[in-house]
Parts: structure tokens; C-alpha cells; sequence
């Protein structure tokens, strides 16, 4: 492998592992703080997804449409967290696989009923369309680095959210202890909402944000929400910080596996899991 | 929050009575059912088996597996690959072969999943199934994406060459009803047997409560993985019929989408009594159907939309009746008894 396919399968895994980061955190949030399994979070990578695409035919630009689709996830999520996800925080999480499979189904015949069963591309932007030129016949598209960075302003963004501003000491504080938090008076149940559509937006976004190069597909959730699980599983449940290494470590292995090892290269991921695993039950930066 | 439920270890008499019925109605149901209906029950019956073979885990020791179909789908691939291309694998040693195997894949990755608790738990039984989901996915030698056709149906042929007697043939869906009938009661009265042995009362003290039936000396790894490997190696002998049933087997066996319908079929029924298993699975397959077949309705299909119905479906369980539809008779029950006092 010469340096530059070296230098591309690089900022390939840093931008897969990113993308994987802001999906995971999202679940990793909601279940750190409110304590429910989310099997649907891959069905919001869906959505985001498709959003993009009808939003960003119907204005015209996917700058707009990543803004008013990101509007819709925090409506969307404040309402599912109202009607179902607030009555299953105290429940098993056997009843919160079952609530949030059954939602896969709904979303996924919603998908159906509203966009149809088509596979859809949406066009990188004009101004990101262009690529680097790396060697004479290799190049590095401008939108995979724009992607990457739209993912590290985000991943700064949710670090200073919740370790340096007020509504990050309390949701904080409800996730260390929630009847302490609501005696001194935080309002959690706000919080927990708030909380739950800023992970349903971060998925959402990742969907947005990818669309341009993944394509938009049925059940195209349903591989990314697994690989979310590995990361959440390597990374320590609840541990943001977990997420983003994990996340990257994830990325870094499926990355170079398809290039060094095709053949085993869907089982690495899980292998290293397993790994982990043996070395730290708990995940590495388990809370 | 993740207190373990009460289960349903034992059944009011009128329920274990209309039970009793319906089993006889089962055994019955060639003689009146058309070869489709006899076909559809049949599958109803191997899935009951893997509901069972998941009940074990979810119900019994209080382990969610959300990765239980790997097991089944294992097996389905090891009668599709170890079959001679030309010739009828005798059911006599593929059948055992391809459990054990599914057994000995459970208990290597459950080496590894049953030192997780609760939610990880559920995430890493979920990612190890996608393991192998992948192996198989990816390998063309493994069949692939496509999957690998089981030309021949296992047979039931006693002794070798010009001596061998076949009494019966699994060419005839009669016969492979009462096959896949017999062997879920099999499969039934060994784990009713397990659930009241020494054993089988430890996976329930683990249920309740891990720390303390360590404390009385237990080893609780050692309870949990045998536990998990029984289990891969009963949904393997439904994952082997369902391979000769269908004559095919794919990827999608081995499924997220697969395993998280065993899990429903257990609490669909009710977790904890097997016999709940067996009426979830039931359920479920029949819902299934019926969410399929829906009738167009003005300019509608109603059918096509079945996922729509399933999920609601689903939602709905989740929030009237947790505990499953043994569950839920045995509290009418209850509140009647109440009432008469």
C-alpha cells in the first residue's frame, strides 16, 4: 500500500468512525441518562436520510435542508419522548427491546408510505463538490473532509454542552443522581426530554450529513444501529468519551479490514468486541 | 428497573386444561387442515421449539438474548452444507450432528457473552449474532448472500444400503408434522423436567438474584453458560427442521429481525413456562399471517402495509399485557377469584 491509498484509508476510517461517533453518542446518552435501550436509533439515521433527500429537493440546497430536517428530529424526538419513551424509563429492558423494535417497523412502514421503497441519491453540494489531488490518478473528495468536520464541530459542541454550561451540570447531575438532582430542584423531566431529541437529532444529522455518499435506502439503519451497539459496548455504556474512541477504533479496524482482509472483514469489528470484552467487561471508559 | 418479573412457573388448572385441549386439537388438526394450514402449523411448531429454546434463557435465568437466531440458523446451514450433494442425509446423525454444532458455537461465544450483565448483555448476544450473520453473509463458499438449498430431505432410513428400512418418509407433510410435533413435546416435557431439577431451580435463584446465589456457593458462570449452550443446541434442532422443511436456508435466518421475533414470541405467550413459549409462537406466526393477508381496502392494500400493523401490534403488547397472554388470562383469573371472595 503506498502512502497516498494509505493517506484516503485514513481519513476514510477517521470519517466512517466520526459519522458511527455521533450516532453512538446519541444512544450512549440515552441510555446513560435515562436508562432505555433504543433499538430505533438506527431507524433516525434512516429518517435523517431521507430527509435530506426531499427536503433537499424541495429547497433546493442541502445546507437549508440539513437546517429545517434538524428542527424536525427536535419536534419529532420531543414528541416521541412524550407520548411512549417517558413511560418506559422505570420499565425492564426487555419491554424497552420490544417498544423500540416494534417502532422499527413503524418508521420503516412510515418510510414506505411517505417516500416510498426507492433508492435514492442525494448531489454533493456544488461548492464541496470538487476533490483534492493526491497523486496523479488519486484524489480525496472535498465532502468527506467537509463531513468529518461537520462531525468534530459537533463532537466539540456536545463536549462543551455538557461539561461547561448550566443545562450540562444538570443533566450531569440527573444522570449521577436523579432524585437528588429533582429535590434540588433541576426539572428532569426536561431535561430527559431535552436530552432524548438531542441524541434523536444527532442520528438524524449523521443520516443528513451522509446521505450525499451512502445513498439513500430502505432499512438502511439497521447495519448502522448495530455497529453503534459494538461501539457503545467497546466504549463503556454511558461514557461519551468512550463513544468517540471507540467509535474511531471501530472505524480504523472496518476501514483497513476491507482493504487487508476482505474476507473476514464483516467479522473484525466484532472480533476486536470480543477482545474487549475478555480485557474489560465493562467496556474501557465504563461510568 | 431491571427487577426481575414474576414469572409463570406454574398455571391455574383451568388454563393447563384448555392447554391440554388444544394440544389435542393440534395432534388433530392433519385430519381437517388443508396442505397449507398443515404446513403453516408445522412451521408454528419448529418456531415453537426455538421460542423454547429462548424461554431457557429469558424467561428461566433472565437473560435477554436479542441474538438467539444465530443458533437457529446455524443448524439450518449445517444440514444445507454437510448433506451429500446426491444423496438423503440419514435425520439419525444430521440431526444430532447439527445441534451439537449449534451447541458448541453457543458455548464459545457464550465464553465470552455471559460474563455481561443486563443491557450489555442484550447488545453483545445482539453484535455476536451478527458475527456470524457475516461469516455466512460474506463467504460465497458458505452459500453468500444468496443462501444454500437443501435439495433432499433428511431421511428417516434405518441401517445401511440394501438393508436399510424406511418406515416413513419426510416427503410427506404428515409425516413431518408429527415429526416436528413429537420432538416439541420432547422438547417441552425435558425443559418442564430441567425448570424443577437442581439445576433449573439455580438458573431461577440467578434470575432473582446473581450476588446472592453466588454467595451460597454457586457458580453462577459456570450455570449461565451451560444455560446459554443448551439453549443454542435446542434452537438448533428447530433451525434443522426448519432447513428440511423449507429446503432452504439464507442469511436472513440468522437475522437481528429473526431474533428479536423469538423474543417477542416468549413474551408473547408468557416467559417462564414453556408452554407460553409455545402459544407465543403461535400468536405471533399467526398474526404474522393474518397482518399479511389483509384484504385491500378501497384504494389500500392493507397487506402491504403489514409492518405498520405488526409495529403497533408490538407497541400495543409492550403496554397492555407485559406479562403475555398466559399472563394476562392467569390475572383475569386472579381478579375473579378476588371478586368472589
Amino acid at each position: 500500500m503506498d502512502f497516498a491509498t494509505f493517506l484516503i484509508q485514513l481519513l476514510n476510517s477517521v470519517q466512517y468512525g466520526l459519522l458511527l461517533f455521533m450516532l453512538a453518542a446519541g444512544l450512549t446518552l440515552i441510555f446513560g441518562i435515562m436508562g432505555v435501550v433504543n433499538l430505533a436509533h438506527g431507524s433516525f439515521y434512516m429518517i435523517g436520510a431521507y430527509l435530506a433527500w426531499s427536503l433537499s429537493s424541495t429547497f433546493g440546497s442541502l445546507t437549508l435542508a440539513i437546517l429545517g430536517g434538524a428542527v424536525l428530529s427536535v419536534l419529532l424526538g420531543l414528541a416521541l419522548e412524550w407520548l411512549l419513551f417517558r413511560h418506559f424509563y422505570q420499565r425492564d429492558h426487555l419491554d424497552q427491546v420490544l417498544l423500540t423494535f416494534g417502532l422499527i417497523y413503524i418508521f420503516e412502514e412510515l418510510r414506505s408510505i411517505i417516500w416510498g421503497d426507492d433508492v435514492h441519491g442525494v448531489p454533493v453540494p456544488d461548492l464541496l463538490s470538487a476533490s483534492i489531488a493526491l497523486t496523479d490518478n488519486q484524489s480525496y473528495p472535498v465532502y468527506r473532509l467537509f463531513m468529518s468536520g461537520v462531525c468534530i464541530a459537533l463532537a466539540v459542541g456536545l463536549y462543551l454542552l455538557i461539561s461547561k454550561t448550566r443545562l450540562g451540570m444538570k443533566i450531569r447531575a440527573g444522570a449521577f443522581n436523579r432524585d437528588m438532582a429533582e429535590a434540588l430542584g433541576v426539572n428532569i423531566k426536561l431535561i430527559h426530554a431535552i436530552v432524548f431529541a438531542l441524541g434523536v437529532t444527532l442520528a438524524t444529522v449523521a443520516g443528513m450529513v451522509a446521505a450525499p455518499i451512502s445513498s439513500v435506502y430502505p432499512n438502511m439503519g439497521s447495519p448502522v444501529l448495530i455497529m453503534c451497539f459494538v461501539v457503545v459496548v467497546i466504549g463503556g455504556i454511558g461514557s461519551v468519551r468512550g463513544a468517540l474512541i471507540a467509535a474511531l477504533l471501530v472505524g480504523l479496524v472496518d476501514t483497513f479490514g476491507k482493504v487487508l482482509v476482505p474476507q473476514v472483514a464483516g467479522m473484525l469489528v466484532y472480533m476486536l468486541m470480543a477482545a474487549v470484552l475478555l480485557w474489560k467487561p465493562e467496556g474501557l471508559f465504563r461510568q | 428497573m431491571s427487577a426481575p418479573k414474576a414469572n409463570l412457573e406454574t398455571l391455574p388448572t383451568g388454563l393447563k386444561v384448555v392447554l391440554g385441549l388444544a394440544l389435542i386439537a393440534l395432534l388433530g388438526f392433519p385430519f381437517v387442515g388443508s396442505d397449507y394450514y398443515i404446513q403453516m402449523v408445522t412451521r408454528m411448531m419448529i418456531l415453537a421449539i426455538f421460542a423454547m429454546s429462548l424461554d431457557l434463557l429469558q424467561g428461566v435465568t433472565g437473560l435477554v438474548s436479542l441474538g438467539h437466531a444465530a443458533y437457529f440458523g446455524l443448524a439450518g446451514y449445517a444440514l444445507a452444507l454437510l448433506s451429500p450433494a446426491d444423496a438423503a442425509p440419514s435425520l439419525w446423525w444430521s440431526l444430532p450432528l447439527a445441534a451439537a454444532l449449534s451447541g458448541l458455537a453457543a458455548l464459545l461465544i457464550g465464553f465470552f457473552v455471559v460474563r455481561t450483565h443486563g443491557i450489555y448483555f442484550i447488545m453483545v448476544t445482539m453484535a455476536f449474532a451478527q458475527m456470524v450473520f457475516f461469516l455466512f453473509f460474506d463467504n460465497k463458499v458458505l452459500g453468500g448472500s444468496d443462501g444454500v438449498y437443501v435439495n433432499i430431505k433428511p431421511s428417516l432410513a434405518i441401517g445401511w444400503g440394501a438393508q436399510s428400512w424406511e418406515p416413513l418418509s419426510l416427503d410427506s407433510k404428515l409425516t413431518f408434522f408429527y415429526l416436528t410435533a413429537i420432538l416439541m413435546l420432547v422438547v417441552y416435557a425435558f425443559l418442564r423436567r430441567l425448570l424443577w431439577s437442581p439445576f433449573g431451580r439455580a438458573l431461577a435463584g440467578i434470575r432473582v438474584n446473581e450476588h446472592r446465589m453466588r454467595a451460597l456457593g454457586f457458580g453462577t458462570f459456570g450455570h449461565k453458560l451451560t444455560a446459554f449452550a443448551l439453549a443454542g443446541t435446542l434452537a438448533g434442532v428447530a433451525g434443522y427442521l426448519w432447513g428440511a422443511q423449507t429446503g432452504y436456508v439464507n442469511p436472513e435466518l440468522m437475522g437481528f429481525h429473526m431474533s428479536a421475533h423469538a423474543v417477542l414470541m416468549v413474551i408473547l405467550g408468557g416467559m417462564g413456562n414453556f408452554a407460553g413459549a409455545i402459544v407465543g409462537a403461535f400468536t405471533f406466526e399467526y398474526v404474522l399471517h393474518v397482518f399479511k393477508d389483509l384484504p385491500q381496502a378501497g384504494s389500500v392494500n392493507l397487506g402491504k402495509h403489514w409492518q405498520l400493523w405488526m409495529g403497533s401490534f408490538i407497541v400495543l403488547v409492550v403496554l397492555f399485557a407485559p406479562r403475555g397472554l398466559l399472563g394476562l388470562v392467569q390475572r383475569l383469573g386472579q381478579r375473579k377469584e378476588a371478586g368472589d371472595e
